[in-house]
């Protein structure tokens, strides 16, 4: 079957939805920032899965091994890792300072807050 | 992984949801070891697992740790979802097969650099050669993001303090 060869695109849709539908659907915005970190992952899960060559191993260099994973998507999550740890501690600082200054981290609270306040 | 992703999308307590979102790291830490990416799944189990449930930690030490119920009609972010999700699938099916050597991303820089990096950079490990000498670049625009962001924290943290300071002295 043809069709089996691309479960691993399916897989990485699949969490990638589950990330897709915590970011719009829930309220709590620390929810909605896992909801990020899961999307993410599962890029990271496609890319990683585009470069594996089967029967090949991993991308270091030694004798008698002639077949190697495509190395160059594991270059770019290696820097997309870091970065996506640097955009949700951004993301979880901004969550703080609108704790503090909301006294909540509920969208809903948010909103009902500013339209009170006009 | 799946099955995990799921009870995060299903649980309230936030403190429930970080933890498993650490254990979701580390599978997929795992998952990419078995996909030879080792470098990959090293950075993943340290920085995804670890350092980021401190930070999901320390934030739910600061703004408390349960999630409301929230009314909203759940049809249509489930709506838009799955029609996404159709949609993506629809575009996965011109997609080379998984493991397949002739796909097109092996055939553009790769060769040269498992061929060559031995001679021209000298490390064994092919994904150092790369992330250090061919695309340096991206190394350098990494640490701009993260410095950026230290210091966007720094000022957001910073000086939330510096107002409550003020107003101690205020009152």
């Amino acid at each position: 079957m043809d069709l089996l060869g691309l479960y691993n695109y399916w897989i990485v849709i699949l969490l990638m939805m589950a990330g897709f539908y915590i970011v719009i659907s829930c309220g709590n915005l620390v929810k909605k920032i896992i909801g990020l970190n899961i999307f993410q992952t599962s890029v990271f899960i496609l890319f990683i899965s585009m470069g594996k060559v089967s029967g090949g191993t991993a991308p270091i260099l030694a004798e008698g091994i002639t077949r190697f994973s495509n190395p160059l998507p594991h270059v770019l999550i290696l820097t997309a890792i870091v970065v996506g740890v640097a955009t949700t501690s951004l993301g979880l600082a901004i969550v703080v300072r609108i704790h503090e200054t909301y006294n909540t981290v509920n969208e809903d609270e948010i909103h009902q807050q500013d339209e009170d306040a006009e | 992984m799946a099955v995990s992703a799921i009870a995060i999308v299903r649980l309230r307590s936030l403190f429930a949801a970080v933890m498993l979102t650490s254990i979701y790291s580390l599978l997929s830490a795992s998952f990419f070891l078995t996909l030879d990416a080792v470098d990959v799944a090293f950075t993943e189990a340290a920085v995804g697992a670890g350092i980021t449930t401190v930070l999901f930690l320390s934030t739910l030490a600061l703004v408390g740790r349960h999630s409301q119920e929230s009314h909203h009609t759940r049809w249509l972010p489930l709506g838009v979802v799955t029609l996404t999700g159709a949609a993506l699938i629809y575009a996965t099916l011109d997609m080379p097969r998984f493991g397949d050597p002739a796909a097109p991303v092996h055939q553009h820089v790769a060769p040269r650099y498992i061929e060559q990096s031995a001679q021209e950079v000298g490390p064994p490990n092919i994904v150092t050669s790369v992330l250090a000498s061919y695309r340096g670049y991206d190394t350098l625009g990494e640490v701009t993001v993260v410095f950026t962001a230290a210091i966007g924290v720094m000022l957001l943290l910073g000086r939330s303090r510096k107002d409550k300071q003020d107003d101690e002295h205020e009152t």
